[in-house]
């Protein structure tokens, strides 16, 4: 049974591209057949993430008007195996896809896959419509700031409304000093407001920025590092293994001042 | 001791700090947003609720709360109006008023 996930969050820039590259990478990296399917038309970036840009031919468009055959579409990682990457149209108005076109395309895509990962655009609107209607599962990115969270909660509604049972939530970008300083709202905070279940945390760290300039997927790099940790993580709970403990960000970011300040505390 | 004075020394535990702030902020605009009830809808509401019991009783117009609260996914809504006191006449003159239009 493969399974359908939509990544998605409401407001723009939280991180939904970064975490389907670096998801869709681990999860190959265990061995599974993976679609990465860039939703974002007119604004595909999944390919560039993925440092795959100069190899898209055709795009999701070119299959569904029936221009080329899927499988011709479909660029595979030459770097990972397992790995493919379904290309979002540049070029083409986004409203000239309905969801249910989408549906189709992302439930034939499925037959052959174990997971296919759907990079949602930012919104409600219908570029947000197309990306969830072939999913089953959610999961929602948010950050640690107010508009992020509101947009979360919004979406949650939505796709629940929509049916998607299986909604879970990936906090990215927390700053553990700003927490500990009470200028960051802190994961059990965003929990207490949004009542989803937790699938992941992931710091702000500025190796996902160098990562995306070279095109290479922090869970590539043989350096191990704490993001690249956190979407491995991710990965395995998608997998089942509930048990895989949550990364502890505020005992990573430690620093003098702070143990001092606990060692007061006693 | 020791500890509140480093905490104060560095301001670690400023009282009003963003972090609640924004949680304050975000559990109200998110139990609104879940309703689909804006601000304007509450408050209209708030005031015709508040017509109907003043015909009985006198409340303490300053001390109303009237708020959506939002928990686990579901929202309510709160109403607390404290009673200065019962309107008897006002009660009676109804009863009596009934009784007229039943016969
Ligand atoms: N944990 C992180 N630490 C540092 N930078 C990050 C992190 N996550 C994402 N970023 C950066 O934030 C920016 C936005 O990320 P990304 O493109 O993944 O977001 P998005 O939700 O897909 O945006 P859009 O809504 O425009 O599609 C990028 O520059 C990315 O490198
Ligand atoms: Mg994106």
């Amino acid at each position: 049974m493969s399974r359908i996930i939509v990544i998605t969050s409401g407001k723009g820039g939280v991180g939904k591209t970064s975490v389907t590259a670096n998801l869709g990478m681990a999860l190959a990296r265990l061995g599974r057949k993976v679609a990465l399917v860039d939703a974002d038309f007119g604004l595909r970036n999944l390919d560039l993430i993925l440092g795959l840009e100069n190899r898209v031919v055709y795009t999701a468009i070119e299959v569904i008007a029936g221009e080329c055959r899927l499988e011709q579409a479909l660029v595979k990682d030459k770097r990972q195996a397992g790995l493919v990457l379904l290309p979002a149209a540049q070029n083409r108005n986004k409203d000239a896809v309905t969801p249910t076109q989408m549906k189709d395309l992302i439930s034939n895509l499925a037959k052959n896959y174990d997971y296919v990962l759907v990079d949602s655009p930012a919104g409600i609107e219908t570029g947000f419509r197309n990306a969830i209607a072939a999913a089953t599962e959610a999961l929602i990115i948010t950050t640690p700031e107010v508009a992020a969270v509101r947009d979360a909660d919004r979406v949650v509604g939505l796709l629940e409304a929509h049916e998607i049972k299986t909604i879970r939530l990936i906090i990215n970008r927390l700053r553990p000093e700003m927490i500990r300083q009470n200028e960051m709202l802190s994961m059990e905070d965003i929990l207490d407001l949004l009542v989803i279940p937790l699938i992941g945390i992931i710091p702000d760290d500025e190796r996902i920025i160098v990562s995306s300039n070279r095109g290479e997927p922090l869970v590539l790099d043989s350096k191990p590092s704490l993001p690249g940790m956190a979407f491995e993580n991710i990965a395995k709970r998608l997998e089942g293994k509930e048990e895989v403990p949550f990364l502890d960000l505020m005992a990573h970011n430690d620093n003098l001042i702070n143990r001092i300040r606990r060692l007061f505390k006693g | 001791m020791i500890n509140e004075l480093i905490e104060r020394l560095f301001n670690w535990s400023n009282t009003n700090s963003s972090r609640d702030e924004a949680k304050r902020r975000l559990k109200l605009v998110i139990a609104h947003d879940r309703a689909g009830i804006s601000p304007e809808m509450i408050e209209s509401m708030r005031q015709e609720i508040l017509e109907v019991i003043a015909r009985y009783l006198e409340i303490d117009q300053d001390e109303t709360e009237f708020t959506l609260e939002s928990d686990q996914r579901i929202t309510a809504l709160y109403a607390n109006f404290p009673i200065r006191k019962v309107k008897r006449q006002k009660l009676l003159v109804r009863d009596e008023e009934s009784e007229t239009t039943k016969t």
